[in-house]
């Protein structure tokens, strides 16, 4: 068995299509007529051009404006006035083929990018590599990745899937990838969400452990991956794979249906997202808001600080593509073990316990404020609400929405529209604000529990550290003490409370927070159906008397075991 | 031939969207318009040439055009540069 990174949830059982990047033999001829190859060449260019077009029509039309945009670049690089030059003086001086001669000039291109220790211009590189293959597989009468018409249903396992590949994949036959490289954020994976298919990435030595017709099953989950496997296991996955796929099935029928328990008591159910693209998923489930925006993403993977309007724009994309539903943009939530290569933070003890989020943003108040004058210029287009994250006491609340009062000044002397009514609420995701909720309720216009960071706070539990794992329970009985005080606190003070973190898309807690009065759940979009399933299926009067009974249990192991018994 | 120096002053420098905004800028024009970062020269219409150009935050490029709209080419350019692509 093989584990990598679970990219996309779901079970593929199937027979591998290894598709590996074939390296294409260029051979060097020797050309006497010149001018005839550079038509060869502009030939070539012509009909990549087409295809590109093409693909970018497709790639707007199935997936979206984000993943097009990447054959816009495909299209410039086609029209670089050096790109062309170059290669055309190269097979006039040189008098070679033009598919040697766009080898050797892409070539020196993509060894100039990659050797820049720059993730922007290693997806360049990427681009013109993609670009390279094209036009020499044009040259070549070489039909392209044939993912485009597969005979049979198959799991692609490859190094790496390009934005070409997966524009052209044959949605029906894919049963799911593996590639060897990327993480969860990477262009695969990504891919792999948006489209449903399930997906494995980062898997080391997959392309060498296969070969074409191996069977393969994988967990998309887990990031588990089993080759050639015993029946008895094929008959495991298969069971695990029929549930799966049935209950999906009877979660598309609630779509449109009223997030309610049987007694009336109505909830939103709302889908946390990192970036403007995973907007589709959260829309595809039937979201009802989006309860999590973390902007950190936006700051990710560059070489400087987003400007005020690249932020925007984002931000914008968001409250628009909700149309009018509730979106809460949480502030950079940066520091500690979420690095930016372009700012300088010494390395720390305790990194969670550190120099990080707003303790950051209070310091560093440029940064703060041109993240808050975006969001407050694109609160204009939809329903946005402002959070801080690790808020530890009332004077970093009030300092923050000092802040954002002056940033709003300025706006209004500068002209610039906003929502006057702007909700501004906070994470309580630390012991001492869930203690004193009941002061903060009376500043913020609401809550939202993140209990990630919330358990590993209250049981001084690392959630990093593999030796004590074990002791980071989400069923610790100070942990639901703590959220029922929080939700009750919030109530008495006519705010709305909501939950952001794991626990809130737990089927086996989602009951129990319900009992509670939680008023938003926001999950993994792919969780949302499912919460919904099961909130309809509740009466809210029951679970209160669960409540009761469950908060008053010494230990996480009995929580657990009474919600087991008497939930089903 | 008209031709002036200019300072790279945004945190970015010449590269990712102000690189793409700069050549798109110079695509505008007819004129061929040259950049110069030390003794390299780079062609202003080309994306691949001002990203292997490498511009940084403080760095100093001369921007040269000859033909019929050379003037209006550097002028916008520069100030292009100068506005710090908006940053």
């Amino acid at each position: 068995m093989l584990k990598g990174i679970g990219a996309s949830p779901g079970i593929a059982i199937g027979k591998v299509l290894l598709k590996k990047d074939e390296k294409i033999e260029i051979e060097k001829k020797n050309i006497n007529n010149t001018e005839i190859e550079i038509d060869r060449f502009n030939d070539a260019r012509d009909t990549a051009k087409e295809q590109i077009q093409e693909l970018h029509r497709m790639t707007l039309e199935t997936i979206g404006e984000t993943e097009a945009k990447i054959f816009e670049a495909h299209r410039m690089i086609l029209d670089d006035p050096d790109f062309l030059q170059q290669i055309e003086s190269e097979i006039k001086s040189q008098e070679i083929n033009a598919e040697y001669a766009i080898k050797k000039i892409t070539d020196a291109f993509i060894q100039i990018f990659e050797n820049i220790e720059d993730e922007y211009m290693k997806e360049r590189a990427a681009d013109i590599k993609d670009v390279s293959n094209r036009l020499i597989n044009i040259l070549q009468g070489v039909e392209t990745a044939d993912l485009s018409n597969l005979d049979e249903e198959a799991i692609i396992v490859s190094e790496d899937l390009t934005p070409s590949d997966t524009a052209q994949m044959d949605k029906s036959k894919v049963l799911g990838f593996v590639t060897e490289v990327g993480g969860r954020t990477s262009h695969s994976a990504i891919m792999a969400r948006t489209l449903e298919i399930p997906a494995v990435v980062g898997v080391d030595g997959i392309t060498e452990a296969v070969n074409d017709g191996d069977i393969v099953i994988f967990d998309g989950d887990e990031g588990k991956i089993y080759i050639n496997p015993e029946d008895s296991i094929i008959e495991k996955y298969k069971n695990i794979k029929k549930r799966y796929e049935k209950f999906r099935e009877k979660l598309e029928e609630i779509k449109g249906a009223e997030s309610v328990t049987k007694d009336g008591f109505k909830v939103e159910l709302a889908g946390n997202i990192g970036t403007p693209q995973d907007l589709e998923a959260v829309l595809r489930n039937d979201g009802e808001g989006i309860g999590l925006y973390r902007t950190e993403f936006l700051y990710m993977d560059r070489d400087s600080f987003p400007n005020e309007e690249e932020q925007f724009e984002a931000y914008k994309a968001v409250a628009e593509g909700m149309n009018g539903k509730p979106v809460v943009i949480r502030t950079l939530d940066i520091g500690g073990d979420k690095e930016l290569s372009y700012l300088d933070l010494p390395e720390e003890m305790n990194p969670f316990l550190g120099y990080r989020a707003i303790r950051l943003c209070l310091d560093k108040t440029d940064i703060f404020i041109t993240q808050l004058r975006a969001i407050l210029r694109a609160s204009n287009y939809g329903n946005i609400k402002i959070m801080f994250p690790m808020i530890s006491s009332i004077e970093e609340l009030r300092q923050a929405k000092e802040i954002l009062d002056n940033t709003k000044y300025q706006l209004r002397k500068e002209g610039v529209k906003f929502d006057e009514n702007i909700e501004v609420g906070m994470m309580v995701e630390i012991p001492a604000v869930a203690v004193m909720s009941d002061l903060f309720a009376k500043e913020v216009d609401f809550f939202s529990i993140g209990t990630n960071d919330l358990i590993q706070y209250t049981t001084a539990v690392d959630r990093m550290n593999q030796k004590i794992s074990h002791l980071y329970n989400q069923f610790h009985p100070a942990l639901l003490r703590l959220i029922k005080q929080v939700i009750d606190n919030g109530h008495k003070e006519n705010i709305w409370v909501g939950m952001c973190g794991e626990v809130a898309g737990d089927p086996k807690l989602i009951p129990i927070l319900i009992g509670m009065g939680l008023n938003e759940f926001s999950m993994s979009p792919i969780s949302i159906l499912k919460a919904r399933w099961l909130i309809r299926d509740l009466s809210q009067k029951d679970m209160k008397e669960m409540v009761e009974k469950v908060i008053n249990l010494p230990t996480a192991e009995e929580v657990k075991n009474f919600i087991d018994e008497n939930i089903k | 031939m008209y031709k002036i120096d200019v300072v790279v002053k945004n945190e970015t420098g010449l590269h990712a969207r102000p690189a793409s905004m700069f050549v798109k800028e110079a695509n505008k024009f007819t004129s061929e318009i040259i950049v110069t970062k030390g003794v390299n020269e780079y062609n202003a219409k080309s994306i691949l040439g001002i990203l292997t150009m490498g511009a940084k935050m403080g760095d100093n490029i001369t921007i040269k055009a000859e033909g019929e709209d050379e003037r209006e080419a550097v002028d916008a350019l520069k100030s292009l540069v100068e506005s710090n692509f908006g940053e």
